[in-house]
């Protein structure tokens, strides 16, 4: 197997009034040790929801309604709430993308970090507390001790989120999910952030999934990357097969539209039409409405997953009989 | 802290003033003689203009104005008309009962409306939550005369387990208590939940969860730490209102309160002991704004620090 | 008006989708149809006096039974509903016309400010009842002191919410334009801030109505609010004291029929402040 993650044929949906939306549908992916895999997608597209899914965090109105997701040897989807509990802060960690509304204003940052510690451990307070002060360290907080007794609105956002870092790795975790950690973050300060989480993959071989829009930040940190469009996973590959020869339409598309340094040109080239309402999908393969390449099978059944060279799956129909198109 | 402390009592001295001076000119408006209430109707005209001379009634508003203040910084509120004590005699062992009344009500309120708001934040959605949402409208509808009459009704008179007027034993507390506590129950109730329905929606509840804190521990910690700072505002108000608003469930306990004496002194045009009740309540009720501003300075370190 | 037209359609959504509400809009209806056609619906006259039934419970032609002089106790109950709309709606009304008044000049005139909403703190320092109370000690007991006690009380919650929104819609594109071509200060006052009061005003409006609906009624029964002989439900609770014991229904009646009253309101108001409200959506 070797991989510590996987997530198979998740399914997550949201019920309504207005109808059901298929926020995550049938979602496969995997997560290796010591690996960063990158969740790329615009907004709405399910990566956030399939994140929340693995922590199992997902309120009303959604469900999980299907799949399996297999950590430590075991189905998280079918453990009792008390294990999934046990699992969550120690084994399993999350950090969001608004540092400044993650944290509980009245309550002081250490001591937050501090109950990461002590939910899980039998330790003393002050043991708990020596731990997070040498966190803080490590994550880059200067001038720790002053820092633990202060509250959130006294940190600056790149600081927080130093702090929602090293509050995931209060319990050294195998599996760390960051969800859009820079988005919210000065440009700046993203670099820094992202820097700090390679490292403390390098020191601690914890796996890394992380959640972003952002192109950029996928080619300066990641392994591999999963491109997700509308609940499902397009395209699947290792960073440079990705970035050099990308094989969906849709993330052609979206390389395509993205400015670059070297190049310049007269006019961007978006992606034609819209994203369509996700209460609204359109029948087989939901991004025929905007592909230049569709064909007519397109319409009548959602396109396979097709392993086109090693390690580099893509869903459509372009790359049937075996082959490149 | 000790800046925003200050702040606090500063704000407070002038309303204050206010609520003081309002009450004085309030009282020339009265249509009558109040010298002549003061003596009788068949007084003769020389008694009525000797007391209008000792009240200091015959001086211009102005200076009747500085007279009442000087007296009031001495602590002398005049002489009730009908009773003719002191005016600080007759309101000071009212103001305990009502004080005492008023202060185990809102200790009840508080304490089941918090639990049922929460119990209804948990069950949110559910039957438990709907029926509790009906039960805390009917409380903020309930007439409290009524209510009192019908407890009245019930447990004095026809069960006979409880005393319907007075206040010698703790028995005679049970109906009155709770009665006044109703409203403010049902009203904290509701506010209990919608306050910790919005913090249950916050970024920072989803982290606690993450982290694998227990779910109770999230509801009752987390969020009811942060939905209390709304709560606890609530709850001050309505204490400063119980001690004014007490006046019904006084009336119909027969509870010797502060509220009763008002009424009652309305009811006799006793001007000065009417006045002085009027500057006791507008004076606690600032005052317990002084301490629901503070206690909220206690209890959000976001107000501490700016 | 095309509002009018959609009307039948939105209250039908509304109830269907907010059963409580649609319950307090029934009990609403039924307080507003009770109130305004009392004189054709009440059986018998609300004063006239029958001494040999004192006290007697309810009959075929007295259907909820008479009261201590023999009088009638639905029809008082009836008339009771028409005295507790008129008061609360013209203390209401009252409150409305002067606290808007003084709460938009507060706003808009900088040196206003302080003095008029400091004096409508100084009111709001005290609980409503003993404002009450304390205007009729000064007035006297009649039904139109009455009104203007209870909307004393209120003028200070309208100035509040008026000012609130006029230094907000003060600062807005429209009235900077209008300031800027010399619009008299009436004129904008009139025409561009008043108008983007009147639906918080009259959210506020029905929200208040159940508390005058109270008020009253607690002031007379504590016998400083309507002056016998009339009807009113807190009168008639008040002088059903003295024969609970005897005649239980002379208290349960209009006791029961004040607290369905305002529960109608404090529910329809609540579930139309949650229909509203965009952050809530109904699953």
């Amino acid at each position: 197997m070797g991989a510590l993650l996987e997530v198979r044929n998740l399914r997550t949906h949201f019920f309504s009034r207005a109808g059901v939306v298929r926020a995550v549908d049938d979602v496969s992916f995997s997560l290796g040790r010591g690996e960063i895999l990158g969740l790329v997608g615009e907004s709405g597209c399910g990566k956030s929801v399939s994140s929340l899914s693995i922590m199992r965090l997902v309120d009303r109105p959604g469900r999980i309604v299907a799949g399996e997701i297999l950590f430590e040897e075991r189905d998280l989807l079918q453990l009792a709430k008390e294990e999934m509990r046990r699992l969550r802060g120690s084994r399993l960690a999350m950090i969001f993308q608004e540092p400044t509304s993650s944290m509980n204003p009245v309550f002081t940052t250490g001591s937050q970090i501090a109950e990461a510690i002590l939910v899980h451990e039998r330790v003393s307070r002050k043991a708990a507390r020596e731990r997070v002060l040498r966190l803080m360290q490590l994550v880059g907080i200067p001038d720790p001790e002053r820092r633990f007794r202060q509250f959130p609105h006294q940190f600056s956002g790149g600081m927080l989120q130093r702090m929602m870092v090293a509050m995931a790795l209060a319990c050294n975790p195998s599996v760390l999910i960051a969800d859009e950690p820079v988005t919210a973050l000065d440009v700046t300060i993203q670099a820094q952030i992202l820097d700090l989480i390679k490292e403390l993959r390098d020191r601690t071989g914890a796996s890394i999934l992380l959640i972003t829009h952002d192109m950029g930040v996928v080619a300066e940190t990641c392994d591999r990357v999963a491109v997700m469009y509308l609940g499902k996973i397009v395209e699947t590959a290792a960073l440079e097969p990705l970035f050099e020869a990308p094989r969906h339409p849709y993330t052609v598309g979206l390389f395509a539209s993205i400015p670059r340094l070297e190049e310049t040109v007269e006019w961007l080239q978006p992606i034609p039409g819209t994203v369509p309402s996700p209460l609204d999908l359109p029948a087989g393969c939901r991004f025929r409405n905007r592909c230049p390449h569709a064909l007519p099978i397109c319409a009548e059944a959602e396109p396979p997953t097709l392993e086109v060279a090693p390690g580099h799956r893509v869903a459509c129909f372009l790359y049937e009989a075996g082959g490149r198109a | 802290m000790a800046r925003y402390i200050g702040k606090r009592v500063l704000i407070s001295v002038p309303i204050l003033l206010l609520v003081v001076t309002l009450v004085f000119l309030a009282f020339q408006l009265i249509p009558g003689d109040p010298a002549r209430m003061y003596v009788g109707v068949d007084a003769s005209q020389e008694a009525v203009e000797r007391v209008r001379h000792d009240l200091g009634l015959d001086q211009p508003v102005l200076v009747q104005y500085v007279n009442y203040m000087t007296r009031l910084a001495r602590g002398d509120l005049g002489k009730s008309i009908y009773t003719r004590r002191p005016v600080t005699l007759e309101l000071a062992p009212r103001f305990w009962n009502t004080f005492q009344l008023s202060l185990a009500a809102i200790i009840f309120a508080t304490i089941v409306g918090v639990v049922l708001g929460t119990l209804a934040t948990v069950k949110h959605g559910t039957g438990w939550d709907h029926l509790l949402t009906v039960l805390s409208l009917f409380g903020i509808s309930m007439p409290v005369f009524w209510l009192g009459l019908l407890l009245t009704y019930l447990f004095s008179v026809q069960w006979h387990l409880l005393p319907s007027a007075g206040n010698e034993s703790w028995r005679h507390f049970l109906m009155p208590t709770f009665c006044l506590s109703a409203f403010s129950l049902a009203f904290i109730t509701r506010m209990t939940r919608s306050a910790l329905l919005e913090v249950m929606a916050q970024d920072y509840v989803r982290t606690a969860l993450a982290k694998g804190v227990r779910e109770a521990v999230v509801v009752g910690w987390h969020a009811l730490r942060n939905a209390m700072l709304p709560v606890v505002t609530v709850v001050g108000l309505r204490f400063g209102y119980m001690l004014g608003g007490a006046v019904v469930t006084e009336e119909v306990f027969a509870w010797p309160g502060l509220g009763r004496l008002l009424v009652t002194a309305v009811g006799q045009r006793d001007i000065p002991l009417v006045q002085g009740a009027l500057l006791l309540f507008g004076a606690s009720f600032v005052l317990v704004n002084l301490l629901v501003d503070l206690l909220y300075g206690v209890l959000d370190p976001r107000i501490r620090h700016r | 008006m095309k509002l009018l037209r959609r009307l039948p359609r939105i209250v039908w959504a509304f109830a269907r989708d907010y059963k409580l509400g649609a319950v307090g809009g029934a009990l609403v209806l039924l307080f507003l149809a009770v109130a305004l056609l009392a004189p054709q619906l009440a059986p018998y006259d609300p004063d006239t006096i029958s001494l040999r039934e004192s006290l007697a419970g309810p009959s075929p032609r007295h259907l909820l039974g008479q009261d201590n002089q023999g009088r009638d106790l639905l029809s008082r109950i009836i008339f009771g509903a028409r005295m507790s709309l008129y008061i609360s709606m013209s203390a209401i009304g009252m409150g409305a016309l002067f606290g808007v008044v003084l709460g938009m000049l507060a706003a808009y005139y900088r040196r206003l400010d302080m003095p008029i909403m400091r004096l409508m703190d100084v009111v709001l320092a005290f609980p409503g009842i003993i404002v009450a109370l304390t205007t009729i000690a000064i007035l006297g007991r009649s039904v139109n002191n009455v009104v203007i006690a209870i909307g004393i009380y209120h003028i200070p919650q309208f100035a509040r919410l008026v000012h609130g929104l006029t230094l907000s819609i003060k600062e807005t594109i429209f009235v900077e334009g209008a300031v800027a071509s010399g619009e008299s200060d009436c004129s904008i006052l009139t025409r561009y801030i008043l108008p983007n009061c009147l639906a918080p005003i009259i959210v506020q409006t029905s929200l208040l109505i159940p508390g005058a609906i109270m008020t009253a009624a607690t002031l007379s029964f504590l016998g400083l609010g309507v002056p016998p002989p009339t009807a009113e439900w807190g009168s008639m609770l008040q002088n059903s004291l003295q024969w609970a014991q005897m005649a239980p229904h002379v208290m349960i009646m209009p006791g029961l029929a004040l607290m369905l009253a305002v529960f109608g309101f404090n529910v329809l108001g609540d579930e139309l402040r949650d229909a509203m409200d965009p952050r809530l959506k109904k699953r």
